[in-house]
């Protein structure tokens, strides 16, 4: 230390110093700065954030609170995650047209842009489910009957054997599943909207909600077989029911009162 | 109405002149204002008058029923040809089962012909006279009546029934016991139930199984919001009597903030705010799971009975009688959720207020 002390007053000390805070400044720089990639990454998006703040703020904000905290109109948002936003602005439920017992199904507000700002700015509220991955919705390759199985444990007592819904109470209802994008549903089961329970991975993993999704396109596209002719929207004995008393009794009278109408006789009087 | 249809090419003519308007009590007088006016004249059908027509409509029948014949060999044979799973696209029905939709379109054809042609022949080819049955008393003459009362007296009489009260008294006995025998015979019709219905397969330190993975469960796997579907541990799905037990165990699960649930009940046999509640209903037995998170409130489909999961599923709606039973569960010491103890009433419909 003696030696060192001694040249501290050397001219060339100063320089030293300094191409030594230099060095490590740098060095230190190197070794910890982010990649340029995840810099730019970052930019985009904090940039999506922001632009999802600025549209969360103009639609959803009277709702939903200036920061998501909620309000007596609307659920908080903080922690619902993207695929939640994903889910009910992509189907059209939100934003909600009026309120009421439950935010229907309609045409689509947003362009997907907008939608994944949107789902940004909430994820960034708090952590919560994101929007899955392709693979993980896709049902090519699923057990159709297992999910099919699943799909009556399940789901089937609110949304029917085959997905054509059902109601609930006060006004509330499970809607039918027929033309949902495999997505939509694979959110819908991971988020739980509105008055549906959530079936999270943990107890219905990732492959068994492929299943379910590989069932409903199974039962529900255009040319799923329906063994037994027309299905009088997929309802049960109620619907059927209905059907043969009114059309089959109205065209067992209908054909009684033709008959008797029309008399034999030769002489029509 | 003007002559139109099948009688075109009968002519005026060749109808049988009017009958006479017979009947000569439609004469009103003055002490019967309201005679009777007896039956219209008859009128005759072209069948009855043209012998060609008779006879197109005998073949017309002969048709409708030969139509039905072949209908019903229609049938045989598409219930040998068609496999069952054999799917076509038929133009307003869609995609439907070739043997199904083949079998109701032969035996529909099958069954109205019958009907048609049956309809026809009464109509065009069996007599359509009009017949005056008048009515008769129906009750029988006086001395009828007088010697069936004296024969039954006198049956009596030799008998002996009204005096040797003995012989009646024990032949009234024993026609009553006999049907006993009957109702002893119903007891083969099953083992008694016994106390099956007080008891599942829950029990203490029995494992929660989820239903989707067959998997035990643990706290961490329940968010707020969800609803899992629990069996006991053991239990496999194609076990003989997997019907007969998950039919009294059947376990739905929902996890609540604590602070939400209002019964103290409840809350202490949850642990850390998951219950689990039985599935069936407590009204019929119907499984009643339409378990709506923003609420905590489950539906029954069939009766729409409302419980509510925040308040020891108390009713808050519909005919069932009871509050869901619930089952106490806690944590074991590797992690997993277990019953600890069988649920504290029977579970399903109120079968004598649940003893």
């Amino acid at each position: 230390m003696k030696k060192l002390s001694a040249r501290r007053r050397h001219p060339l000390a100063a320089l030293v110093v300094l191409l030594f805070a230099l060095a490590v400044t740098g060095g230190l720089y190197a070794a910890f700065a982010p990649a340029d990639k995840a810099q730019a990454d970052t930019t985009a998006q904090s940039l999506a954030i922001k632009e999802g703040k600025q549209l969360y703020t103009t639609g959803c904000a009277s709702c939903h609170g200036t920061g998501g905290q909620g309000t007596t109109d609307g659920p908080q948002l903080v922690g619902v995650g993207a695929a939640a936003v994903d889910f009910q602005v992509g189907t059209g439920r939100m934003p909600m047209q009026q309120p009421g017992a439950q935010a229907p199904k309609k045409p689509v507000v947003y362009t997907q842009a907008e939608i994944d700002q949107l789902a940004a700015y909430i994820a960034s509220l708090g952590p919560g489910p994101a929007v899955p991955a392709k693979e993980a919705y896709n049902p090519e390759g699923a057990d159709i009957a297992n999910g099919g199985e699943l799909f009556r444990t399940n789901c089937a007592q609110c949304h029917n054997f085959t997905g054509k819904g059902g109601a609930l109470t006060e006004g509330k209802y499970a809607p039918k599943l027929e033309g949902v994008s495999p997505k939509h549903i694979y959110e819908a089961m991971l988020t739980g909207p509105q008055a549906m329970p959530v079936f999270p991975d943990t107890t219905m993993p990732e492959q068994e909600k492929r299943d379910i999704i590989a069932y409903l396109d199974a039962v529900n596209s255009d040319d799923s077989p329906n063994p037994g002719g027309l299905d009088l929207g997929g309802f049960g004995p109620v619907s059927e029911g209905l059907f043969a008393w009114t059309f089959g009794l109205g065209a067992m009278i209908a054909v009684a009162i033709w008959v008797a109408a029309r008399t034999a006789k030769a002489r029509k009087s | 109405m003007s002559q139109t249809g099948s009688n075109k090419d009968v002519s005026q003519e060749s109808l049988p002149s009017e009958q006479a308007t017979a009947h000569d009590g439609a004469v009103t007088t003055a002490d019967n204002p309201f005679a009777d006016p007896g039956l219209p004249p008859h009128q005759h059908r072209v069948q009855d008058i043209d012998e060609r027509a008779a006879k197109r409509s005998e073949r017309t029948i002969a048709l409708l029923f030969v139509v039905s014949m072949l209908a019903t060999i229609g049938f045989i044979a598409s219930y040998v040809i068609f496999p069952i799973d054999k799917i076509v696209y038929v133009f307003p029905f869609g995609h439907v089962s070739a043997l199904n939709f083949a079998l109701g379109l032969t035996l529909g054809v099958a069954l109205f012909c019958i009907g048609a042609g049956a309809v026809h022949w009464a109509r065009t080819l069996m007599s359509d006279v009009e017949v005056a049955d008048d009515r008769h008393p129906i009750a029988a003459e006086p001395e009828v009546k007088a010697k069936v009362l004296a024969d039954f007296r006198q049956g009596a009489a030799e008998s002996g029934f009204g005096r040797r009260k003995l012989i009646r008294n024990t032949m009234f006995g024993a026609m009553a016991m006999v049907p006993l025998s009957g109702v002893v015979l119903l007891r083969d019709l099953g083992p008694l139930p016994e106390d099956k219905l007080r008891h599942t397969l829950w029990g203490k330190g029995k494992l929660l199984v989820n239903q989707n993975t067959n998997e035990p469960l643990r706290p961490e796997d329940i968010p707020v919001g969800s609803l899992t579907f629990a069996k006991p541990d053991g239990l496999a799905d194609d076990d003989h009597d997997f019907q007969k037990e998950i039919a009294k165990a059947a376990l739905m699960i929902v996890r609540i903030e604590p602070e939400d649930i209002k019964d103290k009940r409840e809350l202490d046999w949850s642990h850390e705010g998951i219950v689990a509640y039985s599935r069936i209903c407590t009204h019929v037995g119907c499984p009643v799971t339409l378990y709506e998170q923003s609420t905590h409130h489950v539906l029954c489909p069939c009766h729409q009975s409302t419980f509510d999961l925040s308040d020891g599923a108390r009713v808050i709606f519909g005919p069932a009688g009871h509050p869901l039973p619930q089952l106490r569960i806690g944590v074991n010491e590797d992690g997993y959720l277990e019953a600890l103890g069988d649920f504290a009433e029977p579970v399903g419909p109120s079968f004598w207020e649940r003893g």
